[in-house]
Protein backbone atom coordinates (compact mmCIF):
# COMPACT_ATOMS: atom_id res chain seq x y z
CA UNK A 1 0.00 0.00 0.00
CA UNK A 2 1.57 3.67 -0.65
CA UNK A 3 1.72 6.09 1.86
CA UNK A 4 0.17 9.53 1.39
CA UNK A 5 1.87 12.76 3.33
CA UNK A 6 0.52 15.84 3.69
CA UNK A 7 3.21 18.54 1.46
CA UNK A 8 4.45 20.68 4.25
CA UNK A 9 5.87 23.07 1.33
CA UNK A 10 3.93 26.03 -0.30
CA UNK A 11 3.32 23.85 -3.21
CA UNK A 12 5.19 25.70 -6.00
CA UNK A 13 7.28 22.25 -6.87
CA UNK A 14 6.22 19.67 -8.57
CA UNK A 15 4.55 16.29 -6.38
CA UNK A 16 7.34 14.25 -8.44
CA UNK A 17 10.51 14.61 -7.88
CA UNK A 18 12.48 15.43 -10.90
CA UNK A 19 16.16 13.62 -11.72
CA UNK A 20 19.11 16.46 -10.85
CA UNK A 21 19.59 18.29 -13.93
CA UNK A 22 21.46 17.28 -16.63
CA UNK A 23 24.85 19.50 -17.42
CA UNK A 24 24.33 21.19 -20.43
CA UNK A 25 28.48 21.23 -20.90
CA UNK A 26 30.70 19.04 -20.32
CA UNK A 27 33.31 21.32 -20.41
CA UNK A 28 35.86 21.29 -17.62
CA UNK A 29 33.98 19.04 -15.59
CA UNK A 30 35.53 15.23 -14.73
CA UNK A 31 33.50 12.42 -15.82
CA UNK A 32 33.80 9.26 -13.53
CA UNK A 33 33.54 6.06 -15.79
CA UNK A 34 31.90 3.22 -13.77
CA UNK A 35 32.60 -0.26 -14.49
CA UNK A 36 30.27 -2.44 -12.95
CA UNK A 37 32.02 -5.33 -13.56
CA UNK A 38 30.19 -7.23 -16.00
CA UNK A 39 31.97 -9.10 -18.98
CA UNK A 40 32.82 -6.76 -22.43
CA UNK A 41 32.23 -3.42 -19.92
CA UNK A 42 35.45 -1.94 -20.33
CA UNK A 43 35.25 -2.03 -23.97
CA UNK A 44 32.42 0.26 -23.63
CA UNK A 45 34.31 2.61 -21.26
CA UNK A 46 37.05 2.02 -22.88
CA UNK A 47 35.39 3.79 -26.19
CA UNK A 48 33.82 6.05 -23.70
CA UNK A 49 37.18 7.34 -22.25
CA UNK A 50 38.74 7.77 -26.02
CA UNK A 51 35.67 9.82 -27.11
CA UNK A 52 35.84 12.03 -24.42
CA UNK A 53 39.24 12.43 -24.64
CA UNK A 54 39.38 13.47 -28.06
CA UNK A 55 37.45 16.39 -26.72
CA UNK A 56 39.80 17.42 -23.73
CA UNK A 57 37.50 16.04 -21.17
CA UNK A 58 38.84 14.26 -18.42
CA UNK A 59 38.01 11.30 -17.14
CA UNK A 60 38.96 8.71 -14.42
CA UNK A 61 37.61 4.47 -13.78
CA UNK A 62 36.41 3.31 -11.36
CA UNK A 63 34.95 -0.61 -11.32
CA UNK A 64 32.92 -2.22 -8.25
CA UNK A 65 34.10 -5.39 -7.12
CA UNK A 66 30.85 -7.38 -8.35
CA UNK A 67 27.64 -6.34 -10.38
CA UNK A 68 25.94 -8.53 -8.49
CA UNK A 69 25.65 -6.17 -5.07
CA UNK A 70 25.12 -2.25 -5.52
CA UNK A 71 28.32 0.26 -5.29
CA UNK A 72 30.65 0.05 -1.67
CA UNK A 73 29.50 3.08 -0.21
CA UNK A 74 33.05 4.45 -0.02
CA UNK A 75 33.35 3.27 -3.92
CA UNK A 76 30.29 6.26 -4.52
CA UNK A 77 31.53 8.60 -1.80
CA UNK A 78 34.73 8.01 -3.78
CA UNK A 79 32.99 8.82 -7.20
CA UNK A 80 30.64 11.49 -5.60
CA UNK A 81 34.31 13.72 -4.12
CA UNK A 82 36.31 12.93 -7.35
CA UNK A 83 33.26 13.31 -10.57
CA UNK A 84 30.98 15.65 -11.21
CA UNK A 85 28.93 13.33 -13.30
CA UNK A 86 29.25 9.53 -13.54
CA UNK A 87 28.82 6.83 -16.59
CA UNK A 88 28.10 3.58 -15.86
CA UNK A 89 28.89 0.55 -18.29
CA UNK A 90 25.73 -1.84 -17.83
CA UNK A 91 27.17 -4.23 -21.05
CA UNK A 92 27.16 -7.82 -21.11
CA UNK B 1 -43.85 17.42 15.75
CA UNK B 2 -40.38 17.05 17.56
CA UNK B 3 -38.16 13.90 16.39
CA UNK B 4 -35.12 12.42 18.23
CA UNK B 5 -32.11 10.66 17.82
CA UNK B 6 -30.95 7.93 20.87
CA UNK B 7 -27.00 7.16 20.06
CA UNK B 8 -26.10 3.83 22.09
CA UNK B 9 -23.83 1.05 22.08
CA UNK B 10 -24.61 -2.56 23.67
CA UNK B 11 -21.04 -3.07 25.36
CA UNK B 12 -22.65 0.30 27.28
CA UNK B 13 -24.38 -1.10 30.49
CA UNK B 14 -26.45 2.33 31.09
CA UNK B 15 -27.85 1.62 27.54
CA UNK B 16 -28.81 -1.99 28.79
CA UNK B 17 -30.20 -0.83 31.77
CA UNK B 18 -32.60 1.68 29.35
CA UNK B 19 -34.01 -0.55 26.98
CA UNK B 20 -37.39 -0.59 28.08
CA UNK B 21 -37.05 3.39 28.44
CA UNK B 22 -36.34 3.16 24.66
CA UNK B 23 -39.50 0.48 23.55
CA UNK B 24 -41.35 3.35 25.18
CA UNK B 25 -39.70 6.39 23.57
CA UNK B 26 -39.76 3.89 20.20
CA UNK B 27 -44.08 3.32 20.84
CA UNK B 28 -44.89 7.02 22.15
CA UNK B 29 -42.05 9.42 19.55
CA UNK B 30 -40.67 9.97 16.09
CA UNK B 31 -37.06 8.44 17.51
CA UNK B 32 -34.19 6.91 14.89
CA UNK B 33 -31.72 5.25 17.32
CA UNK B 34 -27.99 4.77 15.99
CA UNK B 35 -26.15 1.89 17.52
CA UNK B 36 -22.25 2.06 17.82
CA UNK B 37 -21.40 -1.15 17.99
CA UNK B 38 -24.43 -4.04 17.19
CA UNK B 39 -26.92 -2.90 14.78
CA UNK B 40 -29.28 -5.55 16.77
CA UNK B 41 -28.73 -3.54 19.62
CA UNK B 42 -31.10 -2.64 21.49
CA UNK B 43 -33.45 -5.51 20.64
CA UNK B 44 -36.98 -5.66 18.99
CA UNK B 45 -36.97 -2.06 17.95
CA UNK B 46 -35.24 -0.65 14.22
CA UNK B 47 -31.93 0.22 14.64
CA UNK B 48 -29.81 1.99 12.39
CA UNK B 49 -26.31 0.91 12.00
CA UNK B 50 -24.01 3.48 12.81
CA UNK B 51 -20.87 1.13 13.15
CA UNK B 52 -18.81 3.29 10.85
CA UNK B 53 -19.51 6.63 13.08
CA UNK B 54 -20.54 8.46 10.85
CA UNK B 55 -23.64 10.24 12.11
CA UNK B 56 -21.74 9.90 16.05
CA UNK B 57 -19.06 11.93 14.63
CA UNK B 58 -21.16 14.49 12.60
CA UNK B 59 -23.41 14.77 15.91
CA UNK B 60 -20.13 15.10 18.32
CA UNK B 61 -21.25 12.38 20.70
CA UNK B 62 -19.09 12.50 22.98
CA UNK B 63 -20.78 9.74 25.85
CA UNK B 64 -23.46 6.89 25.20
CA UNK B 65 -26.37 7.16 25.14
CA UNK B 66 -26.96 10.27 24.33
CA UNK B 67 -30.92 11.52 23.21
CA UNK B 68 -30.89 14.60 21.11
CA UNK B 69 -34.31 16.34 20.14
CA UNK B 70 -34.48 17.90 17.04
CA UNK B 71 -37.20 21.18 16.87
CA UNK B 72 -37.94 20.93 12.82
CA UNK B 73 -34.52 20.10 11.60
CA UNK B 74 -32.50 22.14 14.21
CA UNK B 75 -30.96 20.45 17.60
CA UNK B 76 -33.22 21.72 20.52
CA UNK B 77 -31.61 19.78 23.54
CA UNK B 78 -29.53 16.86 24.64
CA UNK B 79 -28.36 14.45 27.27
CA UNK B 80 -26.07 12.57 28.35
CA UNK B 81 -25.86 9.84 30.13
CA UNK B 82 -29.41 8.60 31.70
CA UNK B 83 -31.08 10.90 34.10
CA UNK B 84 -35.02 10.36 34.72
CA UNK B 85 -36.08 14.38 35.60
CA UNK B 86 -34.09 15.69 32.45
CA UNK B 87 -35.38 12.71 30.25
CA UNK B 88 -38.59 13.37 31.25
CA UNK B 89 -38.07 17.33 30.51
CA UNK B 90 -36.70 16.58 27.25
CA UNK B 91 -38.97 14.01 25.98
CA UNK B 92 -42.32 15.46 27.80
CA UNK B 93 -43.08 11.90 29.03
CA UNK B 94 -43.71 9.91 32.13
CA UNK B 95 -40.94 7.41 32.53
CA UNK B 96 -41.64 5.44 34.73
CA UNK B 97 -40.11 5.07 38.42
CA UNK B 98 -38.75 1.32 37.03
CA UNK B 99 -35.18 2.13 36.82
CA UNK B 100 -32.66 4.55 39.49
CA UNK B 101 -32.80 7.87 38.86
CA UNK B 102 -29.27 8.51 37.38
CA UNK B 103 -26.51 6.81 35.88
CA UNK B 104 -23.94 8.01 34.36
CA UNK B 105 -23.21 7.00 30.33
CA UNK B 106 -20.46 5.34 28.84
CA UNK B 107 -17.88 6.90 26.35
CA UNK B 108 -18.62 6.88 23.00
CA UNK B 109 -16.98 4.90 20.45
CA UNK B 110 -16.13 8.31 18.91
CA UNK B 111 -13.77 8.72 21.65
CA UNK B 112 -11.53 5.71 21.76
CA UNK B 113 -8.22 5.98 21.55
CA UNK B 114 -7.13 7.31 17.60
CA UNK B 115 -10.53 7.01 16.51
CA UNK B 116 -10.96 11.27 16.65
CA UNK B 117 -8.55 11.93 13.90
CA UNK B 118 -9.11 8.45 12.18
CA UNK B 119 -12.77 10.02 11.85
CA UNK B 120 -12.04 13.00 11.66
CA UNK B 121 -10.00 12.32 8.20
CA UNK B 122 -13.02 9.76 7.31
CA UNK B 123 -15.58 12.36 7.72
CA UNK B 124 -14.59 15.56 8.47
CA UNK B 125 -13.32 18.85 6.89
CA UNK B 126 -10.58 17.49 4.78
CA UNK B 127 -7.00 18.42 4.63
CA UNK B 128 -6.52 20.65 1.78
CA UNK B 129 -2.87 20.65 1.22
CA UNK B 130 -1.56 18.17 -1.27
CA UNK B 131 -1.06 14.57 -0.55
CA UNK B 132 2.16 13.41 -1.73
CA UNK B 133 2.29 9.97 -2.79
CA UNK B 134 5.40 7.57 -1.39
CA UNK B 135 5.74 4.21 -3.41
CA UNK B 136 5.67 0.80 -1.72
CA UNK B 137 9.56 0.60 -1.75
CA UNK B 138 10.35 3.91 -0.44
CA UNK B 139 10.98 4.41 3.23
CA UNK B 140 8.85 7.35 4.60
CA UNK B 141 11.30 8.94 6.69
CA UNK B 142 14.15 8.78 4.00
CA UNK B 143 11.16 10.03 1.50
CA UNK B 144 11.11 12.97 3.47
CA UNK B 145 14.97 13.74 2.95
CA UNK B 146 14.92 13.58 -0.68
CA UNK B 147 12.27 15.99 -1.10
CA UNK B 148 13.86 18.51 0.88
CA UNK B 149 11.34 19.05 3.80
CA UNK B 150 13.92 18.02 6.63
CA UNK B 151 16.58 19.96 8.86
CA UNK B 152 18.97 17.48 8.25
CA UNK B 153 17.29 15.18 11.18
CA UNK B 154 15.07 12.32 10.52
CA UNK B 155 11.69 13.85 10.56
CA UNK B 156 7.94 12.16 11.12
CA UNK B 157 6.25 11.10 8.39
CA UNK B 158 3.01 13.66 8.14
CA UNK B 159 0.50 11.44 7.38
CA UNK B 160 -3.16 12.51 7.52
CA UNK B 161 -4.00 11.47 10.29
CA UNK B 162 -1.43 12.71 12.17
CA UNK B 163 -2.18 16.20 10.86
CA UNK B 164 -5.37 15.75 12.16
CA UNK B 165 -4.13 14.93 15.26
CA UNK B 166 -2.07 17.76 15.67
CA UNK B 167 -4.87 19.44 14.88
CA UNK B 168 -6.76 18.64 17.35
CA UNK B 169 -4.33 20.86 19.89
CA UNK B 170 -6.11 23.80 18.42
CA UNK B 171 -9.57 25.19 18.17
CA UNK B 172 -8.92 27.53 15.17
CA UNK B 173 -9.93 26.76 11.43
CA UNK B 174 -6.98 24.78 9.40
CA UNK B 175 -7.91 26.90 6.72
CA UNK B 176 -6.85 30.51 8.50
CA UNK B 177 -4.39 32.09 6.91
CA UNK B 178 -1.71 33.35 9.38
CA UNK B 179 0.47 35.26 6.58
CA UNK B 180 2.87 34.58 4.33
CA UNK B 181 6.12 33.45 5.14
CA UNK B 182 9.57 34.47 4.06
CA UNK B 183 11.95 34.43 1.81
CA UNK B 184 9.01 33.26 -0.72
CA UNK B 185 6.52 35.16 1.70
CA UNK B 186 3.98 31.82 0.64
CA UNK B 187 0.80 31.56 2.07
CA UNK B 188 0.40 29.76 5.50
CA UNK B 189 -2.45 28.45 7.02
CA UNK B 190 -3.02 26.59 10.11
CA UNK B 191 -2.98 23.11 8.73
CA UNK B 192 0.74 24.06 7.08
CA UNK B 193 1.86 24.65 10.62
CA UNK B 194 0.36 21.72 12.08
CA UNK B 195 1.93 19.46 9.27
CA UNK B 196 4.94 20.91 10.17
CA UNK B 197 5.25 20.52 13.67
CA UNK B 198 3.86 17.03 13.08
CA UNK B 199 7.28 16.48 11.38
CA UNK B 200 9.07 18.54 14.16
CA UNK B 201 7.87 16.04 16.69
CA UNK B 202 5.48 18.27 18.60
CA UNK B 203 2.57 17.17 20.92
CA UNK B 204 -1.13 18.88 19.90
CA UNK B 205 -0.90 20.58 22.40
CA UNK B 206 2.51 22.27 21.89
CA UNK B 207 0.75 23.18 18.59
CA UNK B 208 -0.82 26.64 20.27
CA UNK B 209 2.98 27.66 21.07
CA UNK B 210 4.12 26.88 17.71
CA UNK B 211 1.21 29.01 16.14
CA UNK B 212 2.34 31.71 18.32
CA UNK B 213 5.73 31.71 17.58
CA UNK B 214 4.97 31.54 13.56
CA UNK B 215 2.42 34.71 14.07
CA UNK B 216 5.81 36.42 16.11
CA UNK B 217 8.40 35.63 13.11
CA UNK B 218 6.01 37.19 10.85
CA UNK B 219 5.56 40.89 12.50
CA UNK B 220 7.35 43.15 10.71
CA UNK B 221 9.38 44.45 13.86
CA UNK B 222 11.04 40.90 13.81
CA UNK B 223 12.27 41.46 10.11
CA UNK B 224 12.45 37.51 9.19
CA UNK B 225 13.56 37.48 6.05
CA UNK B 226 16.61 39.87 6.69
CA UNK B 227 17.47 37.19 9.53
CA UNK B 228 17.68 34.57 7.41
CA UNK B 229 19.11 35.44 4.45
CA UNK B 230 21.58 37.50 6.74
CA UNK B 231 25.64 36.20 6.52
CA UNK B 232 25.56 37.02 10.24
CA UNK B 233 24.88 33.76 12.76
CA UNK B 234 21.64 34.55 14.15
CA UNK B 235 18.30 32.85 13.76
CA UNK B 236 14.90 32.74 15.82
CA UNK B 237 14.90 32.10 19.52
CA UNK B 238 11.67 31.43 21.49
CA UNK B 239 11.36 31.98 25.09
CA UNK B 240 8.23 30.59 26.50
CA UNK B 241 6.08 32.57 29.54
CA UNK B 242 3.38 32.02 31.46
CA UNK B 243 0.86 28.68 32.80
CA UNK B 244 1.38 26.92 29.20
CA UNK B 245 5.23 26.32 29.56
CA UNK B 246 4.60 24.13 32.77
CA UNK B 247 1.09 22.78 31.52
CA UNK B 248 2.79 21.10 27.92
CA UNK B 249 6.12 20.32 30.56
CA UNK B 250 8.73 22.54 29.22
CA UNK B 251 11.95 23.27 30.87
CA UNK B 252 13.22 26.19 31.89
CA UNK B 253 15.35 24.24 34.82
CA UNK B 254 18.85 22.24 34.35
CA UNK B 255 19.77 21.93 30.85
CA UNK B 256 17.39 24.81 29.57
CA UNK B 257 18.80 25.56 27.05
CA UNK B 258 19.98 21.98 26.25
CA UNK B 259 18.95 18.88 24.47
CA UNK B 260 16.47 16.32 25.70
CA UNK B 261 12.86 17.79 26.09
CA UNK B 262 10.49 17.23 24.08
CA UNK B 263 8.41 20.80 23.88
CA UNK B 264 11.79 22.70 24.31
CA UNK B 265 13.05 20.65 21.21
CA UNK B 266 10.00 20.56 18.91
CA UNK B 267 8.62 23.69 19.29
CA UNK B 268 11.74 25.48 18.18
CA UNK B 269 12.08 23.14 15.17
CA UNK B 270 8.86 23.30 14.00
CA UNK B 271 9.50 26.94 13.61
CA UNK B 272 12.37 26.50 11.49
CA UNK B 273 10.65 23.88 9.27
CA UNK B 274 7.66 26.40 8.79
CA UNK B 275 10.47 28.42 7.52
CA UNK B 276 12.61 26.05 5.91
CA UNK B 277 9.60 24.80 4.29
CA UNK B 278 6.46 27.40 3.75
CA UNK B 279 8.60 29.67 3.33
CA UNK B 280 11.17 27.88 1.35
CA UNK B 281 13.81 29.38 3.37
CA UNK B 282 17.26 26.98 3.07
CA UNK B 283 20.88 27.26 3.51
CA UNK B 284 22.53 27.70 0.83
CA UNK B 285 19.43 29.18 -0.99
CA UNK B 286 18.36 32.80 0.56
CA UNK B 287 20.12 31.71 4.05
CA UNK B 288 23.70 32.92 3.45
CA UNK B 289 25.43 32.55 6.97
CA UNK B 290 28.51 32.23 7.20
CA UNK B 291 28.77 29.87 10.04
CA UNK B 292 25.24 29.71 11.68
CA UNK B 293 24.48 28.45 15.00
CA UNK B 294 23.60 25.10 16.26
CA UNK B 295 20.35 27.10 17.53
CA UNK B 296 19.06 26.99 14.06
CA UNK B 297 17.93 23.50 14.30
CA UNK B 298 16.30 24.50 17.63
CA UNK B 299 15.93 27.12 20.14
CA UNK B 300 13.28 27.60 22.87
CA UNK B 301 13.12 27.27 26.25
CA UNK B 302 10.80 28.58 28.96
CA UNK B 303 11.70 31.26 31.47
CA UNK B 304 11.14 29.86 35.08
CA UNK B 305 8.93 32.05 36.53
CA UNK B 306 8.76 30.03 39.99
CA UNK B 307 9.90 32.13 43.00
CA UNK B 308 11.86 34.54 40.85
CA UNK B 309 11.96 37.93 42.90
CA UNK B 310 11.60 39.56 39.25
CA UNK B 311 8.66 40.14 37.07
CA UNK B 312 9.08 37.77 34.14
CA UNK B 313 9.79 38.73 30.61
CA UNK B 314 6.31 38.83 29.28
CA UNK B 315 5.25 40.87 32.49
CA UNK B 316 7.82 43.26 31.48
CA UNK B 317 6.60 43.70 28.20
CA UNK B 318 2.72 44.58 29.42
CA UNK B 319 1.64 41.11 29.80
CA UNK B 320 -0.07 39.71 32.89
CA UNK B 321 1.25 36.88 34.80
CA UNK B 322 -1.78 34.79 33.63
CA UNK B 323 -1.03 34.73 29.97
CA UNK B 324 1.11 32.66 28.17
CA UNK B 325 3.25 34.06 25.84
CA UNK B 326 6.39 33.61 23.02
CA UNK B 327 9.21 35.80 22.58
CA UNK B 328 11.26 35.91 19.78
CA UNK B 329 14.70 37.11 19.77
CA UNK B 330 16.95 36.73 16.78
CA UNK B 331 19.65 35.07 18.54
CA UNK B 332 23.56 33.76 18.20
CA UNK B 333 24.88 30.60 19.93
CA UNK B 334 25.24 31.01 23.42
CA UNK B 335 28.38 32.19 25.52
CA UNK B 336 28.82 31.17 29.20
CA UNK B 337 29.35 33.80 32.34
CA UNK B 338 31.22 32.16 34.90
CA UNK B 339 31.77 34.31 38.48
CA UNK B 340 31.60 31.65 41.32
CA UNK B 341 33.03 34.62 43.52
CA UNK B 342 31.07 37.27 43.76
CA UNK B 343 28.12 37.71 46.20
CA UNK B 344 27.73 41.40 46.30
CA UNK B 345 25.14 42.52 43.20
CA UNK B 346 27.71 45.28 42.11
CA UNK B 347 30.72 42.73 41.77
CA UNK B 348 28.19 40.53 39.88
CA UNK B 349 26.89 43.29 37.56
CA UNK B 350 30.66 43.71 36.82
CA UNK B 351 31.54 40.46 35.71
CA UNK B 352 27.93 40.99 33.54
CA UNK B 353 29.19 44.28 32.58
CA UNK B 354 32.67 42.82 31.43
CA UNK B 355 31.47 39.75 29.33
CA UNK B 356 28.79 41.37 27.64
CA UNK B 357 31.58 44.02 26.43
CA UNK B 358 32.39 41.43 24.25
CA UNK B 359 29.12 41.00 22.34
CA UNK B 360 30.06 41.06 18.93
CA UNK B 361 33.08 42.80 19.25
CA UNK B 362 34.54 44.40 22.15
CA UNK B 363 35.11 47.77 20.10
CA UNK B 364 31.51 47.79 18.46
CA UNK B 365 28.12 49.43 20.13
CA UNK B 366 24.61 49.67 19.60
CA UNK B 367 24.96 46.94 17.00
CA UNK B 368 23.16 43.63 18.81
CA UNK B 369 20.95 43.04 21.34
CA UNK B 370 21.49 40.64 24.12
CA UNK B 371 19.59 38.69 26.36
CA UNK B 372 20.88 37.27 29.73
CA UNK B 373 19.75 33.98 30.92
CA UNK B 374 20.76 34.27 34.93
CA UNK B 375 20.72 31.48 36.81
CA UNK B 376 19.13 30.76 39.94
CA UNK B 377 22.37 31.44 41.93
CA UNK B 378 23.35 34.55 40.46
CA UNK B 379 19.88 36.02 41.08
CA UNK B 380 19.86 34.99 44.21
CA UNK B 381 22.77 37.58 44.93
CA UNK B 382 20.91 40.09 43.61
CA UNK B 383 17.36 39.26 45.73
CA UNK B 384 19.23 39.26 48.83
CA UNK B 385 20.75 42.45 48.11
CA UNK B 386 17.06 43.72 47.38
CA UNK B 387 18.01 44.63 43.78
CA UNK B 388 15.21 44.76 41.32
CA UNK B 389 15.06 43.79 38.00
CA UNK B 390 15.43 47.17 36.69
CA UNK B 391 18.53 48.40 38.78
CA UNK B 392 20.65 45.36 37.67
CA UNK B 393 19.60 46.57 33.78
CA UNK B 394 20.41 50.21 34.90
CA UNK B 395 23.84 49.18 36.61
CA UNK B 396 24.97 47.06 33.35
CA UNK B 397 24.06 50.08 31.17
CA UNK B 398 25.85 52.23 33.85
CA UNK B 399 29.13 49.99 33.51
CA UNK B 400 28.65 49.39 29.64
CA UNK B 401 29.12 53.27 28.59
CA UNK B 402 32.20 53.38 27.11
CA UNK B 403 34.14 56.31 25.87
CA UNK B 404 34.60 56.67 22.39
CA UNK B 405 38.45 56.32 22.27
CA UNK B 406 38.56 52.90 23.27
CA UNK B 407 36.58 52.02 20.32
CA UNK B 408 37.93 53.66 17.16
CA UNK B 409 38.77 52.33 14.27
CA UNK B 410 42.64 51.89 14.99
CA UNK B 411 41.73 51.62 18.86
CA UNK B 412 44.12 49.37 20.72
CA UNK B 413 46.08 48.02 17.12
CA UNK B 414 42.63 46.89 16.36
CA UNK B 415 41.30 48.05 12.40
CA UNK B 416 37.32 46.96 13.80
CA UNK B 417 35.62 50.03 15.54
CA UNK B 418 33.69 52.79 15.07
CA UNK B 419 33.98 55.57 13.22
CA UNK B 420 36.99 58.34 14.60
CA UNK B 421 34.80 61.12 14.70
CA UNK B 422 32.76 59.49 17.86
CA UNK B 423 36.15 59.78 19.80
CA UNK B 424 35.10 61.94 22.23
CA UNK B 425 31.68 60.46 22.99
CA UNK B 426 30.53 58.03 25.83
CA UNK B 427 29.04 55.28 23.71
CA UNK B 428 26.42 52.75 25.44
CA UNK B 429 26.98 49.39 24.50
CA UNK B 430 23.63 48.24 23.91
CA UNK B 431 20.67 50.44 22.46
CA UNK B 432 17.78 51.68 24.71
CA UNK B 433 15.54 48.23 25.52
CA UNK B 434 18.19 46.17 23.58
CA UNK B 435 19.48 44.56 26.95
CA UNK B 436 16.99 41.59 28.30
CA UNK B 437 16.95 39.44 31.24
CA UNK B 438 14.87 35.80 31.68
CA UNK B 439 15.60 33.57 34.39
CA UNK B 440 16.20 29.67 33.83
CA UNK B 441 18.66 27.11 35.00
CA UNK B 442 19.41 24.21 37.43
CA UNK B 443 19.37 25.49 41.15
CA UNK B 444 23.22 24.38 41.03
CA UNK B 445 25.85 26.74 39.22
CA UNK B 446 26.93 30.03 39.69
CA UNK B 447 26.76 29.80 35.72
CA UNK B 448 24.63 32.54 32.94
CA UNK B 449 24.42 32.93 29.85
CA UNK B 450 24.97 35.38 27.47
CA UNK B 451 22.75 35.38 23.90
CA UNK B 452 24.11 37.76 21.91
CA UNK B 453 21.89 39.05 18.85
CA UNK B 454 22.20 39.81 15.49
CA UNK B 455 24.64 43.40 14.99
CA UNK B 456 21.26 44.41 12.99
CA UNK B 457 18.53 45.03 16.03
CA UNK B 458 15.90 47.45 16.46
CA UNK B 459 14.57 49.46 13.36
CA UNK B 460 17.03 48.50 10.95
CA UNK B 461 16.89 45.00 11.67
CA UNK B 462 15.10 42.86 14.05
CA UNK B 463 13.85 43.74 17.86
CA UNK B 464 12.19 40.72 19.79
CA UNK B 465 8.64 40.15 19.21
CA UNK B 466 6.39 39.18 21.84
CA UNK B 467 3.05 37.14 21.00
CA UNK B 468 0.05 35.82 23.62
CA UNK B 469 -0.73 32.50 22.61
CA UNK B 470 -4.42 31.29 22.59
CA UNK B 471 -5.29 27.63 21.98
Amino acid sequence: MTTLLMDPTSEQSPARREPLPRPESLSGKTVGLLDISKPRGNIFLDRIEDLLGQQGIKTRRYTKPTFTRIAPVELKQQIATECDLVVEALAD
Amino acid sequence: MPHYVLVVKEECETCQLIIPVIRQLVENAEVEILSQDNPAFPPDVPVTDDTELARSFAYRIETVPTLIRFDSDNEAERVEGWDRKVWQGLTNMDLGDNLPAFRPGCGSRTQDPGMPEKLAVKFGKPLVSRPIEIADAEDDIESCFDRGWSDGLPVVPPTAIRVMRMLAGTRRDPAEMIGNVPPDYAPCSIEKIAINAVMAGCKPEYLPVVIAAVEAALQDEFCMHGLLATTYFSGPMIVVNGPVARAIGMNARGNALGQGNRANATIGRALQLVIRNVGGGKPGGVDRAALGNPGKYTYCFAEDETNSCWESLAVENGFSPAASTVTLFAADGMQGMVDQKSRTPESLSGSFAASLRVVSHPKLVLGADVFIVISPEHERVFRLAGWTKARFKEELHRLLMIPGEQLIRGAGGIEEGIPVSLKDKVLPKFRDGGLNVVRAGGSAGLFSAIIAGWGASGSIGSSPVTREITI
